[in-house]
């Protein structure tokens, strides 16, 4: 949606049905189905460490997903973000150890308990907005990570909680390579959820919601049952990431779920773009590929002439941190649109190449 | 019931409320002249305590001289941030804004981490007598100091918004930008100088917390504390600030007191001030002094 400002002129719609594709052209959806096609083909190719990258970034970007139709399509801002993901995660878990249920149904089942949690601590949005809902949040951050730590029947308190890996029909999903279909699956599915969502009428009362809340509340948008809503569905899809986190893994702890987390999550999106659904997974890809990027160039400066200097690669973990919080800074203030405005521009170059105007 | 431990934590309590409210006050001022919501807070602590730790182990300074060094730099520190961070943000949606500063706050927590690692360090001494006995409770001479410099603080802001030329251009900046410009009040100033005094102020705050408990990464989650404090207060009263840190510091040892003593939930010093948080925001989300956003189409 965000891309009609990117629209080169002469590109006109005639029906709504057209205003409304997920892909714009045939080539768009070819693509993306050669895509799928040759992810799906991928663990016959990657080894482990590509594939782990991979699932990371499913499970990151499903979480995220739902964290850009909170912030970047209904206009509310959440703090709280890493608290709901980690609530899927123990949820999913106990859900399966406490009840036995099979793990393929827990999945679901904790998006939507942690979709109750995050409605509830929702509930003020109904009555505040923008940077009092930024606060709010960040309460119920600390409030769901003092709950992990403390509820032993939940979470397993300090000790954390195992999680069994997914089974289906018998088959058990415990290696990389078969755990990445899953993940690939969920993916999929999730963001396609999200595209039709934001299609449909639903979608079409967040934005307005966001563009302006009292030209919305005009036209009828009813704005506190959207704004909840949109709280639940940002809350399940953080559900949904963090409950294949704990599958995959296959044990919880209650110490990763910190501010931090959220704040990650909030990163992705905007570098990613905010409102925008394909802007959301090149800003998670990135996110995940930073440290590992880093990693690597401190791993290669042994090769230089600078040799090995202790403080950077005994400091690697907090160069990571500074460099996540730089990142944020710099895109804020030269890339405020993400990579998706930035892709958008470099496609609409090549397009028009060498007449741009 | 065991009142004289009460009576103790309470007193702990209003120290280290008076500290929440000068931070707290820093945090007021910012938002009130800048409209930014400053979550890097902490990280002014958290700076200039090292900063200042810096100036006193590895340069051997004397300490108010080093104190003084400390605030020199964080003035130029909060004036810089301001002009090179801050400034290409104005006018932009409120997440962004907020972001930046999160942003800053990931940045320099991690940093002041890299530099002088993760665990706590202690100034050196400065005072010869420990404590001191005042109606008969052991208050720690460091407290007591905190106390006299948080109000001095306090009275200082009073006496600059009220009377001095900077001050009335600030109250003018946060009653309306655009008039305040009209009337040829440098509006770029007041920005900057709003932030390196939120900077220099919260780091003598960050100084005395350091001298009492030591300097470490712990101290910015100070800023942290004081959202339940300015929200309790009104996020645009800088009374309400101070009111909102006592009233916070008290209250999460009362109930540090009642759970060690009776409930036994635990952890209950840091998460208190949260629920108070959510209740505030829940029934009355602008504070108890903050002015009543009135929104017309």
């Amino acid at each position: 949606m965000s891309s009609l400002a990117m629209r080169p002129c002469g590109d006109f719609r005639t029906s709504y049905k057209k205003d409304n594709t997920i892909f714009e052209t045939k080539t768009i959806r070819l693509v993306a189905i050669l895509a799928i096609a040759a992810a799906c083909l991928a663990p016959l190719i990657l080894d482990g460490y590509f594939l782990t990258l991979f699932i990371q970034i499913s499970y990151l970007g499903i979480a995220a997903l739902g964290l850009n139709i909170l912030v970047g399509f209904t206009g509310q801002i959440s703090l709280g973000h890493g608290a709901f993901f980690g609530f899927g995660a123990f949820a999913s878990a106990w859900l399966n150890t406490s009840f036995n249920i099979p793990v393929a149904l827990c999945i679901p089942l904790a998006g939507f308990l942690t979709m109750a949690v995050g409605m509830m601590f929702g509930m003020p949005a109904a009555r505040i907005k923008g940077l009092y809902l930024a606060i709010a949040t960040l309460a119920a951050q600390f409030i769901i990570e003092d709950f992990f730590a403390r509820a032993e029947w939940f979470s397993g308190g300090s000790s954390g909680s195992m999680a069994a890996p997914v089974n289906l029909l018998g088959f058990e999903f415990d290696t990389d390579q078969s755990f990445y279909y899953i993940a690939l699956f969920a993916l999929v599915f999730m963001y396609i959820w999200g595209c039709n969502l934001m299609r449909s009428r639903d979608g079409r009362a967040f934005v307005a919601v966001r563009d302006h809340y009292l030209s919305a509340e005009i036209m009828g948008v009813k704005l506190n049952k959207y704004r909840l809503l949109s709280f639940g569905i940002s809350s399940f899809y953080a559900g949904i990431g963090g409950a294949l986190y704990a599958h995959y893994l296959g044990y919880v702890s209650a110490e990763g779920f910190t501010i931090f987390m959220s704040i990650q999550f909030l990163a992705m999106i905007i570098i990613g773009g905010l409102g925008s659904i394909k802007g959301t997974l090149m800003g998670v890809i990135f996110m995940v590929l930073l440290p590992e990027m880093l990693e690597t160039g401190v791993g290669l400066m042994k090769y230089t002439d600078w040799g090995n200097i202790p403080m950077v690669t005994d400091g690697l973990a907090y160069i990571k941190e500074m460099a996540i919080g730089l990142v944020i800074i710099l895109f804020l203030i030269f890339e405020p649109e993400g990579l998706a405005h930035r892709w958008a521009q470099i496609k609409n170059y090549w397009k028009f190449y060498p007449f741009s105007y | 019931m065991n009142f004289e431990l009460l009576l103790q934590l309470i007193i702990n309590g209003l120290i280290v409320g008076l500290l929440y409210g000068v931070v707290g006050m820093c945090f007021v001022l910012v938002y009130k002249s800048t409209q930014i919501v400053n979550f890097a807070q902490g990280e002014f602590l958290l700076v200039g305590a090292w900063v200042c730790w810096a100036f006193l182990i590895y340069m051997e300074l004397p300490f108010v001289v080093g104190f003084l060094l400390t605030l020199c730099f964080m003035a130029v520190f909060g004036v810089l941030l301001q002009m090179i961070v801050l400034r290409p943000m104005i006018g932009e949606p409120i997440i962004s804004v907020i972001m930046v500063t999160i942003g800053l706050s990931i940045f320099f927590q991690s940093l002041t981490k890299w530099i002088f690692g993760v665990s706590p360090q202690s100034y050196p001494q400065v005072f010869d007598t420990q404590s001191v006995s005042v109606f008969g409770l052991n208050i720690e001479l460091a407290y007591l100091m905190s106390t006299i410099i948080a109000l001095c603080i306090m009275v200082g802001f009073f006496f600059f918004f009220k009377y001095s030329k900077h001050g009335l251009a600030m109250r003018a900046t946060a009653f309306d930008q655009q008039v305040a410009q009209s009337l040829g009040i440098s509006v770029k100033q007041v920005f900057a100088m709003s932030w390196g005094i939120a900077a220099t102020v919260s780091a003598t705050a960050g100084v005395v917390i350091g001298m009492v408990n030591g300097v470490s990464d712990s101290l910015s989650s100070i800023g942290i504390k004081v959202f339940p404090a300015v929200i309790l207060g009104g996020l645009d009263s800088i009374v309400g600030a101070i009111v909102g840190g006592v009233i916070i510091g008290v209250l999460e040892n009362v109930a540090e007191f009642f759970d060690s003593q009776y409930l036994h939930i635990g952890n209950m010093y840091d998460i208190a001030p949260f629920y108070v948080l959510l209740v505030i925001l829940w029934f009355k989300p602008y504070g108890l002094f903050g002015t009543r956003d009135i929104e017309r189409i």
